[in-house]
């Protein structure tokens, strides 16, 4: 099956790794900027708001697929725009799911990094916003791990693909979801192979982004 | 040292860019030219989500029709399987905008909420209660009250419940009932009755594991056969009677807009030709017929 490249698993592994990546992607360029926003700052609750941050990194996928789902179904506040049961709504509830991990892993990632690199950099004059970039250069391999991880979460969430897109065949079906039907269904073999499929997704992912990383 | 934190900037924007990039060329690259054509072609579309019941998901029906229905008539269909409770829910939040579900009592109270239209049933199979070949509960041949009654009483058998609040759910609970008890006190009765709490396939699959009883719809059960080692253990009475309707989501109280196209799709099962597909579909494969057509109209 995996050597017969069969169109409808490659067109559900495509759209697994298009909405993985796409809401990776959007959640990278918000979590990026707030999670340095955070870090640079230092603000009444900043430590609470770690706190809250990496709570929500055990939120359950169904937890925010019932949220969202709540939203945007028609009788939900944002009904009419007719997200439920489409791609569009898989991104969104993605977004919020991963968003926690990236920023807490992104904000421990900056402080990770040695206090004395800071304060060279300042006692060479350098102001906060180079200060910033110092300290980000130094922190970028381990916010690359947590863009991974984001990834990582997305493409292999179930529950909120299946609450929110509704696992429609040629639509939202994602390998996730083909994998609970088919296993539903009694198809033990197929599911394995689109389990496989995934991995070999991730892999190629990890690889691309480390070799980019280290450029 | 003196450098400027744009620099940072586009580092991450161009991650996230080549993240962007590397998602569209897999999905493009994925799917050969064919496949990409066919969804493009099926997003513009108009489209019309219907939510159905796992059993004419499971047995393949749909995903038989729809690609009849959506040549006929131009339309993208959006299939979503759900237990009846679940797909009664959509409808009435307007999530979808026709339903095709199994549980009278129900749609009559859908319908005369004002959240459907009127119920059009279109086929029909029985129930059957299903179980290792042995038979360990000894209800082979009775009623299924009685048989119901005995595996209360003596409890020698386990049974698996779907426990989703779907058709088939429904229809066991109808059944506790008719044999006498209050479903609660079912419910508490042993371990002995199992909640799955998962559509009719894995509670057959389920049910063969723990070489239980289980309540199925005769379609789904066929569908199965082969991957399990359960046998029809009842399959002789009037309350296993198992009716197929489709409700259009009424305009007028939830806000669908495909009022139309649902029509279209209700004369579609209902047309002559639909129903004698549906009652071939399956025969030759499974040796019996899975849904008896009866287009608009109540079975006897």
């Amino acid at each position: 099956m995996i050597v017969s490249l069969d169109p409808e698993v490659m067109q559900i592994a495509g759209r697994s790794l298009a909405l993985a990546a796409t809401s990776c992607a959007i959640a990278t360029l918000i979590a990026l900027p707030l999670s340095s926003l955070i870090h640079f700052n230092s603000f009444r609750g900043k430590r609470l708001l770690i706190n809250v941050i990496q709570t929500l990194y055990s939120v359950p996928t169904v937890v925010v697929g019932l949220f969202v789902f709540v939203f945007i179904s028609r009788a939900g506040p944002l009904g009419s725009l007719g997200l439920l049961f489409t791609p569009a709504g898989i991104v969104i509830g993605q977004v919020l799911l991963v968003l926690p991990i990236m920023m807490g892993l992104t904000i421990s990632a900056l402080r990770g990094v040695d206090v004395t690199l800071t304060d060279t950099a300042i006692s060479l004059g350098a102001n906060r916003f180079q200060t910033a970039y110092v300290v980000i250069k130094e922190a970028r391999f381990a916010m690359l791990g947590a863009v991974i991880m984001g990834f990582g979460r997305a493409i292999s969430e179930v529950g909120l693909s299946l609450m929110v897109g509704g696992n429609i065949r040629g639509f939202t079906r994602t390998l996730t979801t083909a994998i609970s039907l088919e296993t539903s269904k009694g198809e033990i073999e197929l599911s394995l192979a689109l389990g496989m499929i995934l991995l070999f997704i991730a892999l190629v992912v990890s690889i691309v982004l480390n070799r980019l990383q280290q450029r | 040292m003196h450098v400027n934190i744009s620099r940072a900037k586009v580092i991450i924007s161009i991650l996230a860019v080549v993240l962007l990039v590397l998602g569209s060329v897999g999905a493009l690259t994925a799917c050969d030219e064919s496949t990409t054509d066919a969804v493009a072609a099926k997003k513009a579309l108009p489209r019309l989500k219907v939510a159905t019941t796992t059993s004419l998901y499971d047995t393949g029906l749909w995903g038989y029709l729809e690609p009849m229905f959506e040549e006929e008539y131009g339309v993208g269909m959006d299939i979503l399987y759900a237990g009846t409770g679940k797909a009664l829910e959509y409808g009435r939040r307007g999530d979808v905008d026709v339903i095709t579900v199994h549980a009278k009592a129900q749609e009559e109270q859908f319908v005369a909420e004002g959240y459907g239209v009127e119920r059009v049933p279109f086929a029909y199979n029985y129930f059957l209660i299903v179980g290792p070949e042995d038979d360990p509960a000894g209800i082979k041949g009775l009623t299924p009250e009685a048989a119901f009654q005995k595996l209360m009483e003596d409890g020698n058998g386990s049974f698996v419940s779907r426990g989703d609040g779907s058709g088939t759910h429904i229809m066991e609970q109808n059944i506790w009932a008719a044999a006498g008890y209050d479903y609660e006190d079912v419910r508490n009765a042993g371990t002995w009755y199992v909640e799955a709490g998962v559509g009719m396939g894995p509670t057959l699959t389920m049910a063969h594991e723990l070489e239980a009883y289980t309540l199925s719809d005769m379609g789904t059960y066929l569908t199965f056969k082969g991957d399990i080692d359960l046998v029809p253990i009842v399959t002789e009475g009037d309350i296993l009677l198992n009716v197929y309707s489709v409700i259009a989501i009424n305009p007028d109280n939830v806000a669908v807009t495909n009022l139309e196209m649902t029509n279209n799709l209700i004369d579609f099962l209902t047309s002559d030709e639909i129903q004698e597909l549906m009652g071939k579909y399956g025969v030759e494969e499974y040796g019996l017929q899975l849904f008896t057509p009866c287009a608009g109209n109540e079975p006897e």
